[in-house]
């Protein structure tokens, strides 16, 4: 089943990005070399860039469409995103965090989700704290909490593994694997490293200088990262 | 404290009095000036900044003359007020605050605006995708990471309130218990004979007033950094 169709154009200064694929469920991979507008992409299906042509639908629902002039707004989209640097907000506690998508929608208070997700990313000991206090993994593990929080319809990572040292990726794949195996949320997964996406993925869409190369299973990731391919 | 006369308290009591509404009524114009200078561009945008810093240079004399012919019985905005809404500005104590309130006004502007453009515009998106629409998003992102800037603002509004002299006597002239500030009430005990002693005692008022402004605006501004920090 599809549950993400994407077919966008944009002119991003000398760039010109043109992205078509699809996307069933499971773990999507964005692949591509630093460049290939991967990031891009993934804000576009945010809502946070506007393509100059072309449709984004989800769910059989259009969020975007330039012909009928449709655009849904980032905050009525309900796509949960994980930024490269967290960008949690400094001001709020880590439970304020995690509790901002919730207070927004207005729905009351569910202990038994909120428990769960801080269980699954191993959080509950930090909710008291800010973020500035909490390591790069931590960090990136509330924005992971935040983003379910607020029961997305699909999840978008944008190298959430990128800011991090070796052993922080090490600590914190495991848990994109336990989203993967029991959030049952569709996830866009962004990377340019082949290793990572192995471990994750479930499809593959290949980009490179704007444009979807390929699109498939984990065949693939060739055995060297993107950047090496060029 | 202050061995002051009841005459003296007045002053005092009015000067704390338009300068807090002058501060309050200009905090709302202040934030939005300060965002649309932030955050926006128009045509006249150029126009607009020199307008909101043209009491900051004018003299104020001239700034007071501009009040009376606008705001004033006759002027047309007061006659306009004063028809419909009942609100009178000329030779009261609401004028001083309106007087004060635009004297201040730059000064409250440029920190607010300041702390605005620092705000990483990115957390705002990641708020965005969290479902908050802009109105929330400012309110529940910018204006609290705004807030150092705001309260920097507010004060140094307040204290160029409470000091504010030329643009006031100009607009609601000098009158004990309605118009006479601090400063007005100085400059007149310093034309009578053998005041000396009780301008004294307003300009120690003054000067304590006024440090203890600074101090406040600097603990505000250091508890809403701490927030960032982490207890």
């Amino acid at each position: 089943m599809i549950v993400l169709a994407v077919d966008v154009e944009k002119q991003l200064g000398a760039f010109k990005l043109a992205a078509r694929f699809e996307a069933a469920g499971g773990v999507t991979a964005l692949f591509g070399p630093s460049g290939a507008g991967k990031t891009s992409v993934v804000n576009m299906i945010a809502g946070l860039l506007t393509p100059d042509r072309g449709s984004i639908a989800l769910d059989d629902k259009v969020l975007f469409d330039a012909a009928a002039g449709i655009k849904v707004p980032p905050h009525r989209r309900r796509i949960g995103y994980v930024f490269q640097d967290g960008r949690l907000f400094p001001h709020l506690s880590v439970r304020q965090n995690l509790d901002y998508g919730r207070r927004m929608s207005g729905r009351p208070r569910d202990p038994d989700e909120f428990e769960r997700i801080a269980a699954l990313l191993d959080i509950g000991q930090l909710l008291d704290r800010r973020p500035r206090l909490l390591s790069g993994g931590e960090r990136q593990r509330v924005a992971v909490g935040r983003a379910l929080l607020m029961r997305p319809r699909l999840l978008l990572l944008d190298e959430p593994l990128a800011s991090l040292d070796a052993g922080h990726k090490r600590e914190i794949l495991p848990y994109f694997v336990r989203l993967r195996d029991d959030a049952g949320v569709p996830m866009v997964y962004v990377s340019h490293m082949a290793g990572e996406l192995r471990r994750i993925a479930t499809n593959v869409v290949r980009l490179d200088a704007g444009r979807v190369v390929a699109a498939g299973g984990l065949e693939l990731l060739d055995e060297t990262d993107a950047d090496a391919l060029g | 404290m202050f061995d002051l006369s009841p005459d003296e308290w007045t002053a005092v009591l009015l000067s704390l009095r338009v300068a807090t509404v002058a501060t309050a009524f200009a905090l709302p114009f202040g934030i939005a000036i300060g965002w649309l200078l932030a955050r926006t561009n128009f045509w006249g945008k150029t126009l607009l900044d020199g307008l909101v810093y043209l009491p900051l240079v004018l003299p104020p004399v001239v700034t007071g003359y501009l009040l009376l012919i606008s705001f004033g019985r006759k002027g047309p905005i007061g006659a306009f007020l004063d028809q419909n809404f009942g609100i009178v500005f000329s030779f009261r104590w609401t004028g001083a605050a309106l007087s004060c309130g635009v004297m201040g006004f730059p000064l409250m502007v440029r920190p607010i605006r300041l702390a605005l453009e620092a705000i990483d515009r990115r957390i705002e998106d990641a708020a965005a995708t969290l479902g908050a629409g802009r109105f929330l998003v400012f309110l529940t992102i910018t204006l609290p990471l705004a807030l150092p800037g705001v309260i920097a603002g507010a004060v140094m509004c307040f204290a160029r309130a409470l000091g504010e002299f030329g643009a006031t006597i100009t607009f609601v002239s000098n009158i004990p218990g309605e118009t006479q500030t601090i400063s007005a009430a100085i400059y007149t005990l310093m034309q009578i004979p053998g005041g000396d002693a009780a301008a004294g005692r307003l300009v120690l008022v003054a000067i304590v007033l006024a440090l203890a402004a600074l101090i406040a605006s600097e603990w505000f501004a250091r508890r809403a950094g701490m927030r960032f920090q982490g207890e």
